[in-house]
C-alpha cells in the first residue's frame, strides 16, 4: 500500500508540472488567448476518446494477461468482430441499436469464449511465447475468415448511432455526440466491472485464480471454467470497444490491427497486469497522440505513442503501476 | 573476433564438419576456393559434364575431411549427409531453373536472419519484434554505400556494424525488461526506425525508396542469379558457422544460463548486461547482413518493405523452424519463403470460389501457425528428430517418447 501511495504522489507531483506548463495555464497567464485554449482543449477531448478505445482494448488484454499469463494478440481481431456483429445485427438485420449492441457484445462474450476453448486450452503450461504466436496466428485466421464471410467482406461500413451527426456543445467546446458517448460508456463500463470484481462471487473467483491458480484450484474455484468466463468477459469488453469505435472510424478487418497496436503501448505503459494502469496507459496513450497530430510536424502523431513508451520504460521498466516481483530462480 | 570461431569444446563436434580450428580454416578455405572458382567460371565455358567432375572432387576433399574429424567417434554419417547437401547446395544452380534457383537464395537470406533470431530468441530467451529494423539497417547501409560506389567488401561489414550498433541500442532497454515489455520496447524502437526512413527523404528516397545496382566486390560483378546464390550461400554458410561456434563458446552457454534464469546466471557470475547486449548485437548483426543480400536480392527498397508484418514474419520462421538448433533456421526460412508459394499455386488449381477469397494466404498463414505451436511446439526442427528418433528405434518405438510435460507452476510474472 506504501508502494502505491508512493507511486500515486510521484504520479500527482509529475502531472502538476506538466500541468503547469499547460495550455489552461498559459491561458490562465495571459501568454495564449482564448481560441488556442479552445483549439487544445478540443484535441484533448478528441484523443480521451481515442483514449477510451485503446483503454477498452488493453484492459482485455490485461485481464486475460492478469488471470491466465496469456498475452493475447488477437485482442484487436475479438474488437473487430465485435463491430461487424454489431454492423450484422443494426444494420443489415435491423434490430435497432440498443438490442443490436446487446446482441453484439453477447455474441462477442461466446467468441471469446469459443476462442479460449478451442486455441488456449491446449496451449496452457506452455512458455508464454507458444501462446503470443498463437493468437498471432489465431489473428491472422479471424481476419481472413471474416474477409471470407459474404456481407462482411473486405468493404468499410458506416455505423450509424442515435448519437451520429450531433454535437454537444459546452461553451466554445464543441464534442461530438459520439466522443461524448464513447467516454461516458467507458466510465460506465469500467465502473461495472470494478463493481463486479469487488461485490461478485465471479469477480472474486476471477481475482482470486488471477493472483495465484493453485491456491484458487484447492480453495474449490473452477479454474478452468473460470478462465473460459474471462476470455469470454475480456472479448466481451473488445466488443464494447469495437461498437465504441465503429462510428468514430468505420469497420473494416483491419481496424483492430491499428488498435492493437497502441492498445499494448497502453497497456504496458500502465504496467502490464494492472487494470487502472491500462485505462491510465489508454488515456496517456490516446491524448499524446492527439496532440502530437495538432502540434507536432506530420508523422509525429503515429510516433509520439511509442516515444512516451520507451521513455517511461527507460524510466520505469515495469510501467507506472507495474508491481516489482521478487524475482524466483 | 576470435570468440566467433572458438572450437574448442569437443561434445558438439557431430553438429559441426570440422574439428579443431586448423582444420576450421582449411575447410573453409577450400570451401572459398570452391566458391570462388564456381562463381567465376559458372555462366561460360564449363560444360555439365566438367560441373559433374568438380562436383565429385570437391565431393571427395569435403567428405574426406569430414570423415577423418569423425573417425574415432560417432556422427560420420551425419558428416557424409552433410557433406552431400552441400553438394547438392553447390550444384543447383546448374540444376534448378532460375525461378527456384531465385526461392532457394532467398531461403538463404531468411535463414540468415533466423540464426541470429535463433541466437537471440531460442539461446537467448530474449524476445524481439524489432528485428525489421535490423534488417532494414542493413540494407540501406549497403544501399546507400552502394551508390557511393563502394563494393560489397566495404558494404557488408558496414551494414554488419552498423546494425550490431543499433542493435546495441535497441538492446540497452533488454538490460532491465523481460517478456511482453521486451517485445513492445523493441517493436516500439523498430517503429521510430522505419518512421524515421519514411521522413529522411534526402537521406533514403522516402516513401519512394531506391533502387539498387548489381553488387561487385573488386570489380567483379554479381549480375546473374546464379552468382547471386553463391553469394548468399556463402554468406549463409559463414553465418551458420559463426552462430553454431557462438552456440559452444562460453559466450552461448552464457546465453543459456540468462535464458533459463536470469537469477541464477547472475549468481553464477554472468554479467547480464553484457551478455544480453552481446545477443543483441550479434543476432542484430546477422539480421543486418540479411538485409544487406536482401535488398541487393530485390533491387529496390523501401521503409514498406521493414513493417512489423516482417519482424512477425521472423518470429513465425524461428518459432515454426524450431527454437532449440540452428537447423531450425532453415527449415523456418525454408517455410516462409516456401508457404506463400504453394498457397498461390494451390490457388489456381482449387475451384474459382474457393481460390477467389480475399484474406485465403494470410488465413492459411495463421492457421499452419496455430496447428504448429498445439500440436508440434518445437517447430519442424522438433517434428524432423521425432521422426529420425521413430526410425532409430523403429521396432522399440515407444509412444509418448516426446510428450512434453505441462508446468502450471512456472510463471512468467516472476521472471
Amino acid at each position: 500500500m506504501d508502494r502505491v501511495l508512493g507511486r500515486i504522489w510521484w504520479l500527482l507531483a509529475a502531472s502538476a508540472v506538466i500541468a503547469f506548463l499547460s495550455p489552461p495555464f498559459l491561458w490562465l497567464f495571459g501568454i495564449m488567448d482564448g481560441a488556442g485554449l479552445t483549439l487544445y482543449l478540443q484535441q484533448v477531448v478528441s484523443g480521451t476518446a481515442n483514449g477510451c478505445v485503446y483503454a477498452l482494448v488493453a484492459l482485455g488484454i490485461v485481464l486475460i494477461y492478469k488471470a491466465t499469463e496469456t498475452i493475447n494478440f488477437a485482442q484487436g481481431e475479438l474488437m473487430m468482430v465485435g463491430a461487424f456483429l454489431a454492423f450484422t445485427f443494426i444494420t443489415m438485420y435491423g434490430f435497432g441499436f440498443w438490442i443490436g449492441a446487446a446482441m453484439a457484445v453477447a455474441g462477442g462474450v461466446l467468441f471469446g469464449m469459443a476462442t479460449d476453448r478451442a486455441i488456449i486450452r491446449p496451449v496452457v503450461g506452455q512458455p508464454v511465447f507458444a501462446i503470443v504466436m498463437v493468437t498471432l496466428g489465431f489473428g491472422f485466421v479471424v481476419r481472413a475468415v471474416v474477409s471470407m464471410i459474404p456481407g462482411w467482406g473486405t468493404d468499410t461500413y458506416a455505423l450509424a448511432t442515435p448519437f451520429s451527426g450531433a454535437d454537444l456543445r459546452l461553451g466554445a467546446l464543441v464534442v461530438s455526440q459520439d466522443y461524448a458517448a464513447i467516454i461516458v460508456s467507458t466510465v460506465v463500463l469500467v465502473a461495472f466491472l470494478f463493481v463486479f470484481f469487488r461485490y461478485t462471487r465471479l469477480g472474486v473467483a476471477m481475482e482470486a485464480s488471477s493472483e495465484n491458480q493453485l491456491a484458487a484450484y484447492y480453495m474449490g474455484i473452477p479454474v478452468k471454467r473460470v478462465y473460459t468466463l474471462i476470455w469470454g468477459l475480456s472479448a466481451g469488453v473488445a466488443a464494447f470497444a469495437g461498437l465504441l469505435l465503429a462510428p468514430v472510424t468505420f469497420i473494416h478487418t483491419q481496424m483492430g490491427f491499428g488498435v492493437v497496436f497502441k492498445a499494448f503501448p497502453a497497456a504496458i505503459l500502465g504496467g502490464f497486469g494492472s487494470i487502472p494502469g491500462a485505462i491510465v496507459g489508454g488515456l496517456i496513450i490516446g491524448i499524446v497522440e492527439a496532440l502530437a497530430g495538432f502540434y507536432l510536424p506530420e508523422g509525429f502523431k503515429d510516433v509520439a505513442a511509442y516515444v512516451v513508451l520507451l521513455v517511461v520504460l527507460l524510466l520505469k521498466p515495469e510501467g507506472i503501476f507495474g508491481r516489482v516481483v521478487v524475482k524466483k530462480v | 573476433m576470435r570468440f566467433l570461431f572458438k572450437t574448442d569444446y569437443a561434445q558438439d563436434t557431430r553438429l559441426f564438419p570440422f574439428g579443431g580450428t586448423r582444420r576450421f580454416w582449411a575447410g573453409l578455405a577450400l570451401y572459398a576456393a570452391i566458391l570462388v572458382a564456381l562463381a567465376h567460371y559458372a555462366p561460360v565455358a564449363l560444360s555439365p559434364t566438367h560441373w559433374l567432375g568438380i562436383g565429385i572432387v570437391y565431393a571427395v576433399l569435403f567428405g574426406a575431411v569430414l570423415l577423418r574429424q569423425n573417425a574415432d567417434g560417432e556422427g560420420g554419417h551425419a558428416a557424409f549427409w552433410y557433406g552431400l547437401l552441400g553438394v547438392g547446395a553447390l550444384s543447383a544452380p546448374f540444376v534448378l531453373d532460375l525461378y527456384f534457383l531465385s526461392q532457394i537464395t532467398f531461403v538463404y537470406v531468411y535463414a540468415i536472419a533466423g540464426v541470429g533470431l535463433i541466437l537471440l530468441l531460442g539461446m537467448c530467451g530474449q524476445i524481439s519484434l524489432g528485428h525489421a529494423a535490423f534488417m532494414a539497417c542493413g540494407a540501406y547501409t549497403a544501399g546507400l554505400l552502394q551508390a557511393q560506389g563502394f563494393d560489397l567488401l566495404v558494404t557488408l561489414p558496414a551494414a554488419i556494424l552498423l546494425s550490431a550498433a543499433l542493435g546495441v541500442v535497441i538492446g540497452l532497454p533488454a538490460l532491465r525488461m523481460t517478456g511482453i515489455y521486451l517485445a513492445f520496447a523493441t517493436y516500439a524502437f523498430a517503429f521510430i526506425v522505419e518512421e524515421v526512413l519514411a521522413r529522411w527523404d534526402g537521406l533514403t528516397g522516402g516513401n519512394m525508396g531506391f533502387v539498387l545496382s548489381d553488387p561487385s566486390i573488386l570489380g567483379y560483378s554479381f549480375d546473374s542469379e546464379q552468382k547471386m546464390y553463391y553469394l548468399a550461400m556463402a554468406l549463409f554458410v559463414l553465418t551458420l558457422l559463426a552462430g553454431l561456434n557462438i552456440r559452444r563458446s562460453s559466450t552461448g552457454r552464457a546465453f543459456m544460463a540468462i535464458r533459463d534464469s536470469e537469477t541464477a546466471a547472475e549468481a553464477m557470475g554472468v554479467n547480464l548486461a553484457v551478455y544480453k547486449t552481446t545477443a543483441f548485437a550479434i543476432s542484430a548483426g546477422m539480421a543486418g547482413l540479411a538485409g544487406a543480400v536482401y535488398a541487393h536480392l530485390l533491387f529496390f527498397i523501401s521503409p514498406e518493405g521493414f513493417t512489423i508484418f516482417l519482424s512477425i514474419n521472423l518470429l513465425v520462421l524461428a518459432v515454426i523452424g524450431g527454437l532449440a538448433s540452428m537447423h531450425g533456421a532453415v527449415f523456418g526460412a525454408a517455410f516462409i519463403v516456401v508457404l506463400p508459394q504453394l498457397i498461390s499455386l494451390t490457388k489456381d488449381s482449387l475451384p474459382p470460389v474457393v481460390g477467389q477469397l480475399p484474406g485465403l494466404e494470410s488465413g492459411i498463414f495463421g492457421l499452419v501457425i496455430v496447428l504448429f505451436v498445439i500440436f508440434e511446439p518445437m517447430g519442424i526442427h522438433g517434428r524432423w528428430m521425432k521422426i529420425k528418433t521413430y526410425f532409430q528405434l523403429f521396432p522399440l518405438y515407444k509412444r509418448g517418447t516426446f510428450k512434453r510435460q505441462k508446468s502450471y507452476m512456472v510463471s512468467e510474472k516472476n521472471r
